[in-house]
């Protein structure tokens, strides 16, 4: 099959993959926000992670100590966010901006000497036979493990959220955290935990573009990704499948807006680049007017910082 | 066991007392961070902090910081009359290219011709071409309720792919021989942006940038805007019994910063900047979000953090070129900055109090 050049299975593979970063990265800070707190450091985060997972991995040969290393550097970060915000009641958003301005720096500071190297490969996890069958192949078998981890991380963090004791404290924190101080629940180190999961999916996340993805390494080699996750969560309203289906949908768009400047659609680059963005604004303008009104499904305490007085 | 207690009402003292602290601190960690590098951090943050203003190229380096701040101050003015509303538009870095864009467009459009109302014009476009890509989060959020921070940070990525366009095609110089990058506006006098005082690094940005700082001050603090501005952004809920309209308010605070902003960029291109390429901007648009910060929100305390960001910035340079410290440090530095900042803010709001025991004084 072929149309105008695009192979539509190849391109449903290549989406899921392309879709991981934002997928694990949107999870994360899905949950951050479920809890209250409105981290928009996520692209600094992804960037850290970004380079925590390259420089782990190519200094030890694994990929996978590659991942954890992405994810640990990502949760390290957000740990500066957590201080701040919930121990000095700093402004969330002025904060999560100074953490994107922090990550990017840090990580165009560190990442000086591993230009041009090429990290461990992380190959497809099941065996070749299967990933050659055709159509089911590609899609269902061809991928790594991350593609398959980020799926498995959408039906977990869907039923912690929804079916246990945790995920009701979360909500209840992210919904009232006045009523949920009054049931003896510790409000700010509830959210510090949920803070640094998030940051550990932006920064494993982060670390799938680098080991996987590009992979090397770059200087701001994120490129928005971050922000696109947070806009992804905002049109998920706040729902794990939903973020899924975001997900897929813009990997879908840039791979597709990739594969057209190959073939030569006649379209010009710069508009097929802009794409994603354009898209990302016009899903979240349909999201957030009408009956579709994204607010309906924000936390109620999203953004506000908690101090008990009592 | 240490506790924060609420103050009654915000401390003054430490209102004007954290950005101080707050550099001081960054100082100390940064020069730890220096050391680690393995440089000298006295000398790194002499170099940085001390040379540009007295060092023995200051009288060059002096006006590299006028040069600097004030594309930073005139952002970071408009980004703080939103910041203060309780609007957050991040996107400057956009509104920066697209108004250079713009006016730099009229200026090409009639090279080589001579007239002394050229300029005026393009800096009437350069604001209007902030204005127009800031209007755009502005009436989605009126209109659709949609996130004005996601927005104006996607229109961004949208201006930098513009701006490559632009140097590669629609505003390339025909007689570059075929390099990217529009005309040079230093050889076209009556659309260049020149030094005012030789020496001084004073252009018309600077000029504007204070000129702004004053007018800004007035609006916030004598004009009935400027107290819809602050009343929504301290109590949302009274400014809506006051008869502040939201709306309006975000199309006026977006308006301001982003026509700002055009300006900004359009001093940028027509003077320091010299021409559109494609790597023109230098995320004066972010560091603005600093500078308003560290300045308070306040119009003039940005005049002065826009200098000692500029100083950040010229020091750099100078630590980059004679001590080899790579230039994402002072990207860090800034970075730690704003970080400080908002820890040490706390006190402006709270004051620490050892409680005695579970069962205190309570």
């Amino acid at each position: 099959m072929d149309w105008g050049g695009i192979d539509p299975v190849i391109l449903v593979a290549t989406l899921m993959a392309s879709a991981v970063p934002i997928l694990l990265a949107a999870l994360g800070e899905t949950v951050v926000e479920r809890a209250g707190v409105l981290n928009l450091g996520v692209e600094g985060l992804m960037v850290i992670g970004a380079l925590g997972g390259f420089v782990t991995a190519v200094h030890t040969g694994s990929p996978v100590l590659g991942f954890v290393g992405g994810a640990v550097s990502g949760a390290l970060l957000s740990l500066i966010f957590a201080a701040l915000t919930q121990v000095f009641l700093a402004n969330q958003v002025a904060t999560g901006l100074a953490l994107t301005l922090f990550g990017l720096g840090v990580s165009s500071l560190g990442g000086q000497g591993y230009n041009g190297i090429k990290p461990p490969a992380t190959g497809p996890l099941l065996p070749e036979a299967l990933g050659d069958l055709p159509v089911v192949g590609p899609i269902l078998f061809g991928h790594d493990w991350v593609v398959y981890f980020s799926i498995l991380a959408t039906a977990v963090t869907w039923w912690v959220l929804k079916a246990t004791r945790a995920g009701l404290i979360i909500r209840a924190v992210g919904e009232s955290h006045e009523a949920a101080h009054a049931l003896g629940y510790k409000v700010n180190r509830i959210r510090l935990l949920c803070i640094a999961f998030g940051g550990a999916m932006a920064g494993m996340g982060g670390a799938y573009i680098s080991l996987a993805r590009v992979p090397q390494w770059v200087d701001g080699i994120t490129a928005g990704a971050g922000w696109i996750a947070l806009a992804i969560v905002v049109f998920a309203s706040w729902r794990p499948w939903r973020v899924l289906l975001g997900a897929y949908l813009f990997g879908g768009i840039s791979v597709l807006q990739l594969n057209l400047q190959v073939a030569g659609s006649g379209i010009p680059v710069e508009y097929l680049s802009m794409a994603p963005y354009l898209i990302t604004i016009l899903v979240l303008v349909l999201m957030s007017s009408g009956r579709g009104r994204a607010a309906v499904g924000a936390p109620a305490a999203l953004g506000q910082n908690f101090h008990a007085s009592r | 066991m240490i506790r924060l207690e609420k103050r009654a009402s915000p401390s003054r003292f430490w209102l004007y007392a954290t950005p101080v602290v707050a550099v001081l601190l960054t100082m100390v960690v940064g020069g730890v961070l220096f050391a680690l590098m393995g440089k000298n951090p006295v000398e790194v943050i002499r170099t940085i902090f001390w040379d540009p203003l007295f060092g023995e190229f200051a009288f060059y380096l002096r006006g590299q910081l006028l040069v600097k701040a004030g594309p930073l101050i005139l952002i970071a003015i408009g980004l703080a009359l939103g910041f203060r509303a309780g609007i957050w538009n991040i996107g400057a870095e956009g509104q920066y290219i697209m108004g250079a864009i713009c006016g730099a467009a009229v200026g090409l459009a009639v090279f080589p011709t001579e007239n002394r109302m050229i300029y005026p014009v393009m800096v009437i476009a350069g604001a209007f071409g902030g204005w127009a890509w800031a209007m755009i989060p502005a009436l989605l959020k009126t209109r659709f309720n949609t996130n004005e921070i996601l927005v104006s940070l996607m229109l961004v990525y949208v201006a930098e792919t513009i701006l490559a366009k632009a140097a590669t095609g629609f505003l390339k110089n025909p007689e570059g021989m075929g390099f990217p990058g529009s005309r040079n506006f230093s050889s076209y006098p009556a659309a260049a942006n020149p030094e005012l005082i030789a020496g001084s690094g004073l252009h018309w940005g600077g000029v504007a940038a204070l000129v702004t700082a004053g007018l800004a001050w007035v609006l916030l603090t004598r004009h009935i805007a400027g107290y819809q501005i602050r009343l929504a952004g301290q109590a949302p809920r009274a400014a809506r019994f006051h008869g502040v309209s939201p709306g309006r308010l975000v199309v006026l605070c977006m308006g301001l910063s982003g026509a700002l902003a055009g300006l900004a960029g359009l001093f940028e291109v027509t003077g320091p900047a010299g021409q559109i390429s494609i790597d023109f901007n230098t995320g004066y648009g972010f560091t603005a979000i600093i500078v308003a910060f560290l300045g308070r929100l306040n119009p003039l305390g940005i005049v002065l953090a826009g200098f000692l960001m500029a100083l950040t910035y010229v020091g750099g340079e100078m630590a980059a070129t004679n001590l080899g410290l790579p230039d994402a440090a002072i990207q860090v530095f800034q970075g730690m900055l704003l970080f400080f900042l908002l820890a040490v803010d706390v006190l402006t709001n709270y004051r620490f109090r050892r409680s005695a025991g579970a069962l205190g004084a309570k």
